[in-house]
């Protein structure tokens, strides 16, 4: 067959800082979702909304956060900001990627949310003599985040699989502290099939309490 | 006191509102009718600037409405608007639907808000539907919840655009009878309708737009049984 011997005991002693390494990878995850929902709904709105330079600015973020390698996003606020002199630690580096790179799918998602909207919920709201801030804070935005909720689940888990990127600049995230532990002990494989494990249960378990989540938060 | 003068109105090039002149004074009940696209409801969004315009004037109570110095957001509480689409909000209950604006704009406390909110609901007859969602309601009912939505902000004027044209015919009645009740209570309306009987017997005044302007206005019973204009006559002969 093969000649491999799987030695799994050197997973089993570190397993306790791969759990810790996975927080924080939920950490950074969760932080560059609420970065990113909240800068995307801006950028969805900028660019319903806006003219000019404005609008622009919103079109140029979304389309580099979509169509450029999410890796090569990464390398700009490390390798790129690095060469301007502008130096980020590794998480900051992985956090300033991933908020990007949410942020401009997000905002594709919130503005077909936008859009799904009747525009009399805005008038409607606008002739109670709301602000337009409260019109959007208190009327629009909810019914969005309801419409994109499982769109934005789906980026949720997307940004705990690609927060892995953060290993190649260096930051001691789940994949990061795998990699440490591998080429350590060379046991390349078990570590990186008890990786894959974490993150999967990870995602489950996001996927899981995500759905408990809708029933208590909608029940229009 | 709403007073119009000489108003204009383009969505681009199409000329929508050609010179309206029109006066509406506290406790009158005027309705609005015409056909489909003669601009009635555009005369009501302009009234409370969710329109702008392109030409004239309309002031209400001493305010001008689209002067740049207007604080619209402060007019438009005087303002009680009634849409044809009903526009629940559908992520808040019922008697959250009401509370809000009282809260959010009039800075109410939200003790005070609630208690606005389920005076209004119990005025529109929805007093056992305080905690349901918009989804839950009929849409009489919704349209009910608009106006005490509106009423909850305690207006001197309540506009209502085509409030029963966008509900089953057999909901349509106690949606007028609220509109009703609040003609009764001495609150001052301007409705564009198609209901000619609810024109008829609530009203102090009737307009009939024609293409953009005012064909004809008169009294109730002058439009209905002595109409001057060929137009207003051949427009209700139609609708009757």
């Amino acid at each position: 067959m093969f000649d491999y011997n799987f030695h799994w005991r050197p997973v089993l002693k570190s397993l306790p800082d791969l759990l810790e390494a996975s927080l924080v990878t939920l950490q950074v995850a969760v932080l560059s979702m609420i970065i990113g929902i909240v800068i995307g709904l801006f950028l969805s709105v900028l660019k319903l909304k806006a003219r000019g330079p404005l609008k622009w600015f919103a079109t140029c973020w979304i389309e580099l956060a979509r169509n450029t390698p999410a890796l090569f996003q990464l390398f700009f606020f490390g390798f790129g900001l690095g060469a301007l002199g502008i130096h980020l630690t590794p998480f900051f580096i992985v956090l300033a990627g991933l908020s990007f790179n949410n942020a401009g799918y997000l905002a594709e998602n919130f503005r077909g949310g936008f859009n799904a909207i009747p525009e009399t919920q805005l008038k409607a709201a606008r002739s109670l003599g709301m602000t337009l801030w409260h019109a959007y804070t208190r009327i629009l935005v909810p019914q969005v985040l309801r419409i994109v909720y499982y769109p934005m689940t789906n980026q949720f888990v997307w940004a705990v699989l690609m927060s892995s990127l953060g290993m190649l600049v260096g930051f001691r995230e789940l994949s990061g502290e795998t990699q440490f532990f591998a080429s350590k002990t060379y046991r390349i494989f078990e570590y990186f099939a008890a990786a894959a494990i974490i993150y999967y249960i990870m995602v489950k378990l996001i996927l899981f309490i995500s759905k408990l989540l809708a029933t208590r938060l909608f029940r229009y | 006191m709403i007073q119009i003068d000489n108003l204009q109105k383009y969505f681009g090039q199409l000329h929508v509102l050609r010179g309206i002149d029109l006066q509406v004074k506290k406790g009158e009940v005027l309705s609005v009718i015409g056909a489909s696209g003669s601009g009635k409801s555009t005369l009501l969004y302009c009234i409370n600037g969710l329109e702008q315009i392109q030409g004239g004037t309309i002031t209400v109570d001493g305010v001008e409405v689209h002067d740049k110095g207007t604080d619209l957001n402060k007019l438009r509480q005087s303002m009680g608007m009634v849409f044809q689409q009903w526009n629940s909000f559908p992520h808040l209950t019922a008697i959250e639907n009401v509370a809000l604006a009282p809260k959010i704009v009039k800075k109410k406390s939200k003790s005070e808000a609630i208690e606005i909110a389920k005076k209004q609901l119990v005025h529109v007859g929805l007093e056992e539907k305080l905690n349901v969602y918009p989804s839950e309601l009929s849409g009489g009912q919704q349209q009910r919840l608009a106006i005490a939505r509106a009423l909850a902000m305690d207006p001197q004027y309540m506009l209502f655009d085509e409030a029963t044209s966008a509900l089953d015919p057999e909901l349509v009645g106690e949606v007028l009878e609220t509109m009703r009740l609040l003609a009764e209570e001495g609150m001052t309306m301007i409705c564009v309708t198609h209901e000619m009987g609810f024109a008829r017997d609530v009203s102090d005044r009737v307009a009939f737009f024609n293409d953009g302007v005012i064909e004809e206005i008169d009294t109730a019973e002058n439009i209905f049984e002595n109409p001057k204009s060929e137009l207003t006559q051949k427009f209700l002969s139609k609708v009757r």
